[in-house]
């Protein structure tokens, strides 16, 4: 994302995957960075039927001041997805000079399995094809390797740290202050998780 | 889903609506609340509960929740009730009797409309109860309103003495934003107030009220004229100005900047004298409203010209996209929609989870399928309409599974003489309006089987307990509902009444093949924990022997999303006939050793993953 100033314009962060994930936890993380950074912030997101593993989407706006909660259709600064099909579906929702973060585990849901459907043959490929800069890597394997599926969304929000408008910092802050209130045990874990993010999209192609 | 926020923070914070509500309502001194979980309202009083000082409790169902507010109102006590749009409908026989007899202590009502239907099954304009029970509405277009409003709504109800209706939608509930919360202010009950006159509705009582009730709206009439909850907004652009309420302010504002902008925040009744004096400064009027078009047609009934539903959609949310090209086409002024890129990609649907309970059931009935018709209910379980299973034919409202079952054997045509009819419904459905139609199941005589899928919790919201689980809003333990003693309490006889694992698949099939051979009321209870609650206890996972599996593809029917293919083929068979084949995988990271698939699996193929690693 070309790094515009914040304080002029409002930021769009549209974060997507599957109920379950950790996508709202990763957004209300985003959310928190922001408002301690002194930013007006709207979160939102379709939840309900959403929770049994159905689509996920959760909008992130932060700036000088937020009216409407969602983010207009095709002005998203960065998508978030924490699964390749899924950010095929919303990546029409990135401006032109948006990018994408996405983690390349796919999550077949029983439809696919049942043969009802095909599941995309190379969903990023697909997006480079339109345009759009994606950076992929296996944010899936990242978290298995340090020992937690569920560190997904901390390993994607290393992801995009180095791509927002404020100091990286500012969120990893925010993550391990998180998990030393409530889980202490993994705090550190989830700094690992944060910082191997931040490398592999460091490596992975924009 | 939202994180719960701590009674004691500081004044700024970032808050979904529903966390504000739940803070304001504290605030305000409230004493009692009470509530049915439904999206998008669940979370007030998840919040709620977490506040020493308030009693917040699940009630059965949203009429008993009015109910009890009602009483801790006449009492004496501010009181509060949550409810999503349809809880409305099962609460308004109380709401409009209350309408007449008014209140004690402040008495609030937050209704939450889901607009554009997330988890619904009708999309209704909540704001109709304020036309029909002669009640004031406020509208708040985002947290911090919410909370203000709130506030605000427990001095109204006070000083009109009428019960005060908040209206929330899913953009309301669900969005966080900053909020500047202050401190709880003490309002002690003012104590009962004898008064059967009034308490007491019979007709002669009731139809005095009526008189007040006419002059009550008389006064709400002025109120809204001068309240500052309706106010303008200035702009430059004076070719179009808005009259918006709720959401629809916000994304008004960022379509249309410079558009002056009459913001209705009491939208009940309509400030019509108000909206004359704003529509005397513009050129032409367009009302901005999700979903009916209530606030246009006071307006229009008035003799005040504007647009609304006319170029506005009449159902789902309204959006700075959808406001664009409508409002620029009335201008006269080209508008390019943002062109999106828009890829062809699978649906995704809610599925049932990883070892769900309520997967042998649906397995069952889907091998039944041609034998029996089945009345479906509103939770979880309604998946089983979907993939792979195809197991409801039916789903209306909270309960509706038990009178139309009944209904479906008394109304069947000849050719479903020999089918079997089953109504499917959960727990907290069960004793939220089930209960009712069991008893006219059991009264007459309804050639029914029912199966009652008990998973000790209110799934489809996220898991909160009721009468059935042991536990209280709090986490407390508490008396629990047995639902076969209640069963056999409604009317069905001992014998026909079944409490199963449903884990143990082949017994509860047994049991409903039984059952529906024979013509008389029955019920089957499958007891299981939800897998999302802390009571689940995961077993070890299994695994697929890729040289045993034949790819027969049965274990799919189970419809456990931890079941993934991993490669397909045709074969043709000697008969010439051919058939599809899929072999599969099991995701061990999800699997929850529920033991369903394993005996769906002819070559055995489906073993202990420990086991099969060791062989």
């Amino acid at each position: 994302m070309a790094k515009r100033k914040a304080t002029e314009t409002v930021t769009n962060i549209l974060v997507c995957g599957i109920g379950g994930q950790g996508v709202m936890t990763a957004s209300e993380v985003l959310a928190q960075a922001a408002l301690r950074l002194g930013y007006d912030v709207k979160k939102t997101e379709v939840a309900g039927m959403a929770q049994r593993g159905g689509v996920v989407t959760s909008h992130v706006r932060f700036g000088p001041k937020v009216l409407s909660p969602a983010i207009p259709a095709g002005e998203a600064d960065l998508l978030v997805g924490f699964e390749p099909a899924e950010a095929l579906r919303w990546c029409g929702q990135l401006r032109p000079t948006g990018i994408a973060m996405v983690n390349v585990t796919r999550q077949v849901p029983p439809v696919v399995n049942l043969g009802l459907f095909d599941y995309p043959a190379a969903p990023v490929a697909e997006m480079r094809e339109a345009g759009i800069a994606v950076y992929d890597f296996d944010a899936g394997a990242i978290a298995r390797d340090l020992g937690e599926t569920r560190m997904v969304n901390t390993v994607m929000l290393g992801a995009i740290a180095d791509h927002l408008p404020f100091p990286a910092g500012a969120l990893k802050d925010i993550i391990v202050e998180r998990f030393r209130e409530r889980k202490p045990a993994l705090a550190d874990l989830n700094e690992r998780a944060f910082e191997a993010g931040r490398q592999a999209a460091a490596k992975a192609k924009g | 889903m939202n994180v719960i926020a701590k009674p004691d923070t500081p004044t700024r914070q970032l808050m979904s609506g529903n966390e504000a509500i739940a803070r304001a309502v504290w605030e305000a001194g409230c004493r009692v609340a009470a509530a049915y979980p439904g999206t998008p309202s669940t979370e007030i009083l998840e919040n709620l509960a977490r506040y020493k000082d308030i009693h917040a409790n699940w009630a059965t169902n949203e009429k008993t929740s009015l109910e009890i507010v009602i009483g801790a109102s006449v009492a004496g006590s501010r009181a509060f009730s949550a409810m999503k749009h349809v809880g409305m409908n099962v609460a308004s026989d109380a709401l409009m009797s209350q309408t007449l007899a008014g209140v004690g202590g402040g008495l609030v009502i937050a209704i939450a409309d889901d607009v554009g239907l997330s988890s619904s099954q009708n999309e209704q304009d909540s704001r109709f109860w304020g036309r029909f029970g002669h009640l004031p509405i406020l509208e708040p277009s985002d947290s911090q309103e919410a909370y203000e409003m709130v506030k605000a709504a427990f001095d109204l109800s006070e000083r009109f003495e009428c019960p005060v209706i908040v209206r929330l939608t899913t953009r309301i509930c669900h969005v966080k934003g900053l909020v500047t919360v202050g401190a709880r202010e003490e309002r002690p009950s003012q104590g009962f107030r004898h008064d059967s006159a009034r308490w007491v509705l019979v007709p002669a009582n009731a139809k005095r009220r009526l008189a007040a009730q006419f002059e009550r709206d008389a006064r709400l009439l002025a109120l809204a004229e001068d309240s500052p909850f309706n106010r303008v907004d200035e702009g430059k652009d004076k070719r179009i100005g808005f009259v918006a309420s709720g959401p629809a302010y916000m994304h008004v504002k960022e379509a249309f900047p410079d558009a002056p902008v009459l913001k209705l925040g009491l939208t009940c009744p309509v400030p019509v004298e108000t909206v004359r004096a704003f529509a005397g400064t513009v050129k032409a009027l367009v009302v901005a409203e999700e979903t009916e078009p209530l606030v246009e047609r006071d307006l229009k009934a008035a003799g005040i010209a504007c647009h609304g539903k006319d170029i506005l959609p009449r159902s789902g949310e309204l959006s700075p996209a959808i406001l664009l090209p409508a409002v620029k086409a009335l201008l006269g002024e080209p508008w390019e929609p943002q062109a999106t890129l828009q890829p062809q990609v699978f649906p995704r649907p809610p599925t049932m989870c990883v070892g769900c309970p309520h997967l042998p059931a649906y397995y069952c009935l889907s091998r039944l399928r041609r034998q029996v018709n089945i009345a479906g209910d509103i939770g979880c379980y309604t998946l089983g309409a979907g993939q792979p299973w195809n197991a409801l034919d039916t789903t209306t409202c909270m309960g509706a599974s038990m009178g139309m079952a009944l209904g479906m054997d008394l109304g069947r045509a000849e050719a479903d003489k020999d089918k079997a009819v089953i109504g499917v419904i959960g727990d907290s459905t069960f004793l939220h309006m089930g209960m009712q139609g069991l008893i006219d199941i059991a009264y007459n005589k309804g050639n029914v089987t029912i199966l009652i899928l008990d998973n000790s919790a209110a799934g489809m919201t996220g898991g909160q307990d009721h009468a059935g689980t042991g536990r209280d809003a709090g986490g407390q333990d508490a008396p629990r509902v047995d639902f076969r003693k209640l069963v056999e309490a409604l009317g069905v006889k001992a014998e026909r009444i079944h409490v199963v694992d449903p884990y143990e698949m082949p017994t509860l099939y047994k049991h409903l093949r039984e059952e529906i051979a024979i013509p008389e009321p029955s019920v089957i209870i499958t007891q299981r924990p939800c897998v999302l609650i802390d009571r689940f206890h995961r077993d070890p996972p299994f695994k697929v022997v890729e040289e045993t599996c034949t790819g027969c593809s049965n274990c799919l029917n189970v419809g456990c999303p931890a079941i993934h293919v991993t490669r397909r083929a045709s074969e043709t068979r000697p008969s010439g006939k051919v058939v599809e084949k899929s072999w599969v995988r099991i995701d061990t990271a999800a699997c929850t050793g529920c033991g369903l698939c394993p005996k769906t699996c002819g070559p055995k193929a489906i073993l202990p993953a420990r086991e099969s690693l060791e062989s």
